[in-house]
């Protein structure tokens, strides 16, 4: 027998059953289809102001920094002054997104832009966000032709732009968001959920950043109004 | 991986014995459990999500068959392919099958429990494939040719020093000659020499913390970004997973990630949380060209309907392990399989067989912190307590044991004589202890006083001062 009858089988047995009757398999295939959430927490049960609020507090606890500006075309001159800040390089390799395409990069001509995915040699990445979780400060991230994932790791720094009205209070809602713009069922090959910069804690149970993945994760809210 | 369960109390007592294990996993009861305890009070709904994550895993298990199925479906639909494995040995050459069809040479691994059960990196290096584990905790011991001693920081037990020592006579090689000593620079120079191991490598491997039938995504939790580096560089990628993984929905998978990270690390989320959804897309410019997830078995299956059927709810959060004081007297290795801790001893006797892991559910005090603090309730004191008594019952608890035990029985099924006995049990103790009140050796009980004292009983048993209190209308 193959391994997939042979583990079905014993499955069976040892549950005291055969296959799932049809009544049943409708009943669980309606809760696969219902995406029944289970209970959220109340502290995203606040305005959508307030959630922007709480998504910047928990990310920098989480040690991301974050810079809140007015509207897209401020992502230069913010990148510009973060990079300098930081006494990093200004090559930066950026997502081959349309929405970061239209950026007014002629007011910071010693930024150089390059786009596609992450190669080895890059050192700052710019990547547009997904959406946003309140709750957790979390950030997340789709990969499509025009958001390689491998922008959100190779890189030492890694600058992602988000929209206020991208922004809300749980995970639960960034399905809702995914659902809604790749169907049920659909994911895009990768969604990464990430809550602040690399780390790790396996020498001696001390936590060190920039394990793996970016050493520096910094956001630029923009301020864009209510959400989606 | 090879068992040295049955050396339980040897490794014990070396572990006791050993200044860098007790330093270490000393250092456990002050990180872990305070972190999680800080987190969990910061989620007023956290206890009523760890019943609800009870639930679902049971609701899961029932429908365990279903759940699988739909998400083989889901993965078949979006480019992947679904290998099933009924055993450590089929599932080590389906991977070494991929491996080759993708004529790799070398492959780097994330960190993956169910790939240390199948002793998945010793069969790839004799097959001429070179597998590097890219977390860095794993990569220290797999330089160190060890095993994991903590289920998410599997080199909790090397030093610092030891770290250096590693460093120093491995990466020679590459060029990097100087003996470092900082913590950071020793991550620094990890990072570095991993960083090349993920663009050359052919194959990466992961495990999965959850898979998801409604969509067919394997999912990934981590802290330092390995997984994520190792899973879309190289062109193929293959997660291996024990089958219970399984969970309905999305939103499921939301509800046991509020509680995997606290109960963890106390972390609210991990760094990263990242879900796999077949090979990557036509007009994608990168991810991997073809995805693979390995399903197996060894032994679930068989845990279902059993009265240890609850240990499949378990998420491999550790925290049982942080929160065990004979974990963290003894380390991690003496529990001879890997999973170590509470989880280990309620599970090992399952994998491997009651008569080789037989000490394992007796490496308890039965505090009841494991379940106290296990997001999905499961309730291992209880399950320890079933593999005493199956051990009796077999036969695979020693004679004089077993015989001390029956005396004991005896007794207990006889009030009136067990009563007369501990009377004159303690009068004994009480005459041999004199007048210091601690007895220094006792026949029988080398190992308590081989390390300290017996307290004497004062000389009345508590059924005689109860009785008298009574009379006394006290």
């Amino acid at each position: 027998m193959p391994s997939r009858d042979r583990i079905f089988a014993r499955i069976r047995h040892n549950l005291g059953r055969g296959p799932v009757k049809e009544d049943a398999a409708n009943l669980l295939r309606a809760r696969i289809e219902g995406h029944v959430p289970h209970t959220i927490p109340k502290r995203t049960d606040i305005s959508h102001k307030e959630q922007v609020d709480l998504f910047q507090v928990k990310a920098e606890a989480l040690d991301a920094t974050v810079t809140r500006i007015s509207n897209m075309e401020d992502v230069p001159e913010a990148l510009r002054d973060y990079l300098t800040a930081h006494n990093l390089p200004s090559r930066i390799k950026m997502a081959p997104d349309p929405a970061l395409d239209t950026l007014p990069f002629d007011k910071t001509p010693m930024l150089e832009i390059l786009r596609g995915a992450a190669a080895p040699e890059d050192e700052v990445s710019l990547t547009p966000a997904f959406s946003g979780i309140a709750e957790t400060g979390t950030l997340c991230l789709a990969s499509g032709p025009e958001t390689p994932s491998t922008l959100n790791f190779l890189p030492e720094n890694h600058v992602v732009v988000i929209k206020a009205s991208q922004i809300s209070g749980t995970m639960e809602e960034s399905w809702a968001r995914l659902r809604k713009k790749f169907g049920a069922g659909n994911l895009p090959r990768t969604i990464n959920f990430i809550s602040g910069p690399s780390r790790t804690g396996d020498i001696e149970q001390t936590l060190i950043m920039g394990a793996h993945g970016p050493r520096r994760v910094h956001i630029l809210i923009v301020d864009d109004g209510p959400q989606d | 991986m090879q068992v040295t369960s049955r050396r339980f109390k040897e490794g014990a007592h070396d572990a006791l014995h050993d200044k860098n294990i007790q330093e270490a996993f000393s250092k456990v009861k002050s990180g872990f459990p305070l972190a999680r305890a800080k987190s969990a009070s910061e989620l007023p709904e956290f206890e009523g999500l760890r019943d609800e994550a009870r639930d679902l895993k049971n609701h899961i298990l029932e429908n365990l068959d279903y759940y699988l199925e739909y998400f083989e479906e889901q993965v078949q639909l979006q480019g992947g392919r679904v290998h099933w494995c009924s055993s450590y040995a089929e599932a080590r050459e389906v991977v070494l099958h991929i491996c080759r069809d993708a004529n790799a040479k070398t492959v780097t691994k994330g960190k993956s429990m169910i790939t240390e059960e199948m002793g998945l990196n010793d069969y790839l290096s004799e097959h001429g494939i070179e597998p590097i584990e890219t977390d860095l905790g794993e990569y220290i011991i797999q330089l160190a040719d060890e095993h994991p001693s903590h289920i998410i920081a599997p080199a909790l037990h090397k030093t610092k020093d030891q770290v250096t020592e590693l460093f120093h006579a491995n990466h020679a090689k590459y060029g990097l000659n100087e003996r470092l000593t900082d913590p950071q620079a020793l991550v620094n120079e990890a990072r570095s020499v991993l960083r090349d191991k993920y663009v050359a490598a052919d194959v990466g491997i992961t495990g999965a913390n959850f898979l998801i039938a409604e969509t067919g995504s394997t999912v990934i939790v981590t802290n330092e970004g390995n997984g994520d580096l190792t899973q879309s560089l190289p062109k193929t990628h293959i997660a291996v997973s024990s089958i219970e993984k399984v969970v309905p929905t999305l939103e499921d998978a939301g509800l046991f990630l509020r509680l995997l990270a606290r109960s963890a690390t106390g972390q609210e989320m991990s760094v990263y949380t990242t879900f796999s959804t077949g090979p990557k897309r036509m007009e994608d410019i990168d991810g991997p060209a073809n995805f693979h997830v390995v399903l197996v078995d060894s032994g679930r299956s068989d845990l279902l309907g059993s009265d240890k059927q609850d240990l499949l709810r378990c998420l491999k959060c550790g925290a049982c392990m942080n929160h065990c004081p004979v974990y963290q007297a003894v380390g991690g290795h003496t529990y001879g399989w890997v999973y170590p801790g509470p989880i280990g001893a309620a599970l090992n006797p399952h994998m491997v067989g009651l008569e080789e892991a037989r000490h394992l559910p007796n490496a308890s005090t039965f505090c009841g912190r494991c379940e106290e603090v296990c997001p999905v309730r499961i309730p291992l004191p209880k399950i320890m307590r079933h593999w005493r008594e199956q051990a009796f019952e077999t036969q695979v608890t020693p004679k004089p044991e077993r015989w001390g035990i029956g005396v004991w029985a005896y007794f207990a099924k006889r009030p009136k004589l067990y009563r007369l006995m501990t009377r004159i049990s303690a009068r004994t103790l009480k005459l041999m202890a004199g007048k210091k009140g601690v007895i220094r050796k006792l026949p029988l009980m080398k190992g308590w006083s081989s390390v300290r004292d017996f307290p004497a009983p004062e000389g009345a048993t508590f059924m005689d001062q109860w009785k008298k209190q009574q009379r006394e209308g006290k």
